[in-house]
C-alpha cells in the first residue's frame, strides 16, 4: 500500500495530497490547487519552481540548471514536476510563477 | 523552383536532462532513427526516415534543456565562402568547425552568435546517410515509420532580443524572405516567419528579453490523419499536452505542441501553404494572433507564449 502524504500550501490556507510515488506538480494541479502555471512537466522550463519550507522528498528527474542552481536546491528551492514526497510537506511561493 | 543561398535549417543541437528517456521518446515516439553515438556516450545523432543527410538531430546530455545550436545548410561550397564572407561583413566573428569535428558526416561548418543570442552555423557538404529514402523506382519507406512518423526535421521558434536585425540578417545574408510577420500596435516586430525555400518557414523568431531561447522544434508529418496518430501517442505515453490539435492561421499548418521528457517543446506538424518570395507579405496585429496561432479556438494560450526553454 502506498503511502500519501498532505502537501500545504500558502501559508496553509490549501492543501492537497500527494502520493510517494506521484509528482508534487502532478498532484496540484490534478486537485486543481496553487494555480501554478503549466509547464513542461520535464524540468527543463523552469515555471514550476517553489520554497520547500518543510518536509522531505524524493528528486525522481533532473532539474534544468538554468531554472534551479546547486545553491538554490540546497537552499531549499525545487521544480515541482520533478519531485515526489517522502512525508508531509509545506511549500510557498516563488514570484513570478503565478497568474 | 530555384531556392535561394540557403537550403534549409538541416541540424539542429539539444540540450537534454535525461538522455536515454528523451533518447527513447525521439525514436520510439516521435520516430527517428538513431545514427551514432560519441565515443564518450554524451552524444546521440538522429535522423528521419524521409532525409537524405546524415543526420538532422543531435541530443546532447546537459544540466540544462535547451537548444546548442541550429544549422543550416547552403548550395554550394563556393556558396558557403561568400556567405562566410557576408556574415563577417554583416558584423559576426566567425569560428570555424574542421570537418568531422564532432558531428559525424558534416564537413566544414562556420559558426557565430546573431543578435537574439542563438548561435548559428552554415555548411554546404555533409555525406548521406546509410539508409536514406530510395531513389530508383522508389518505393515511399524501406522500413515501416514508427510512432508520429516524423518524416523530417522541419523549423524552429527562437526566442530572443533584438529580432529586427535577426530578421535582415536571415534576408540580407541568408537570402531568405519573410511570408509572414506580426506587428505590435505600435509596429514594432512582434514575431517574424522567414524562410529560404517554398516552406511556409524554416525558422520563426519572437522577440523576447532573454537570449538563446528556444520555444519549439517542429518535425513535420504527413497529413492530419498522422496528427491525430501522434496525438494518441502523446495520450497512451502520458506525454504533456501543451496545445492542439488544431490549425494555424499563420503558415495554414495543422498542428500539436507537446513537451518531450526533458523539457524541450516539440511541435509535429503538417500542410502549410507553399510560400513565393513574389507573393504579398501577409501581415498580423498583436492582438489577432490568438487567431493566428490556434486558429480553430481563436483564443491565445498564455502559458504557449510565456513558457520557453
Ligand atoms: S513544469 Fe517545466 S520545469 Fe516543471
Ligand atoms: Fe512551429
Amino acid at each position: 500500500m502506498r503511502d500519501t502524504f498532505v502537501i500545504t500550501l500558502n501559508a496553509g490556507q490549501e492543501s492537497f495530497l500527494c502520493g510517494e510515488d506521484d509528482t508534487v506538480l502532478a498532484a496540484m494541479l490534478r486537485q486543481r490547487r496553487g494555480h501554478l502555471r503549466c509547464g513542461c512537466f520535464g524540468g527543463g522550463c523552469g515555471i514550476c519552481k517553489m520554497r520547500i519550507v518543510s518536509g522531505a522528498y524524493h528528486q525522481i528527474k533532473p532539474m534544468s540548471r538554468a531554472h534551479i542552481s546547486e545553491a538554490e536546491q540546497a537552499e531549499g528551492l525545487a521544480l515541482l514536476c520533478c519531485i515526489a514526497p517522502r512525508g508531509d510537506m509545506v511549500l510557498s511561493r516563488v514570484d513570478g510563477n503565478y497568474e | 523552383m530555384g531556392f535561394n543561398k540557403t537550403l534549409r535549417p538541416g541540424l539542429v543541437q539539444i540540450r537534454v536532462l535525461d538522455l536515454d528517456k528523451t533518447l527513447h521518446f525521439y525514436k520510439e515516439i516521435l520516430g527517428l532513427n538513431e545514427v551514432c553515438r560519441s565515443s564518450d556516450g554524451l552524444r546521440v545523432c538522429l535522423k528521419a526516415y524521409d532525409e537524405f543527410d546524415h543526420h538532422s538531430v543531435t541530443l546532447r546530455l546537459a544540466s540544462e534543456a535547451g537548444l546548442d545550436y541550429v544549422a543550416f545548410k547552403v548550395n554550394s561550397p563556393e556558396e558557403l565562402e561568400r556567405i562566410k564572407d557576408e556574415v563577417v561583413a554583416f558584423g559576426y566573428r566567425i569560428d570555424v568547425i574542421p570537418p568531422e569535428y564532432d558531428q559525424p558526416g558534416f564537413g566544414k561548418r562556420y559558426a557565430f552568435t546573431i543578435s537574439t543570442g542563438h548561435r548559428f552555423q552554415i555548411y554546404s557538404d555533409v555525406k548521406l546517410a546509410d539508409q536514406t529514402p530510395m531513389i530508383h523506382n522508389p518505393d515511399i519507406w524501406t522500413e515501416p515509420p514508427r510512432g508520429m512518423r516524423a518524416t523530417r526535421m522541419d523549423h524552429f521558434l527562437l526566442y530572443g532580443p533584438n529580432i529586427a536585425e535577426a530578421e535582415r540578417f536571415c534576408k540580407e545574408v541568408f537570402g531568405m524572405y519573410a511570408p509572414e510577420v506580426c506587428n505590435t500596435v505600435d509596429g514594432n516586430r512582434l514575431a517574424v516567419w522567414l524562410t529560404g525555400s517554398n516552406k511556409p518557414h524554416d525558422l520563426a523568431f519572437v522577440e523576447y528579453p532573454k537570449p538563446g531561447k528556444i520555444h519549439h522544434l517542429g518535425f513535420y508529418l504527413n497529413d492530419w490523419t498522422d496528427i491525430g496518430n501522434a496525438a494518441d501517442w502523446i495520450a497512451v505515453n502520458r506525454l504533456k499536452l501543451d496545445v492542439g490539435p488544431t490549425r494555424h492561421a499563420i503558415t495554414r499548418g495543422l498542428t500539436i505542441y507537446f513537451w518531450e521528457p526533458s523539457g524541450n517543446r516539440i511541435e509535429v506538424y503538417a500542410g502549410g501553404y507553399s510560400a513565393y518570395p513574389d507573393h504579398p507579405q501577409r501581415v498580423w496585429d498583436s492582438d489577432q494572433l490568438g487567431r493566428g496561432l490556434f486558429y480553430y479556438s481563436g483564443e491565445m494560450v498564455p502559458s504557449f507564449l510565456e513558457i520557453v526553454t
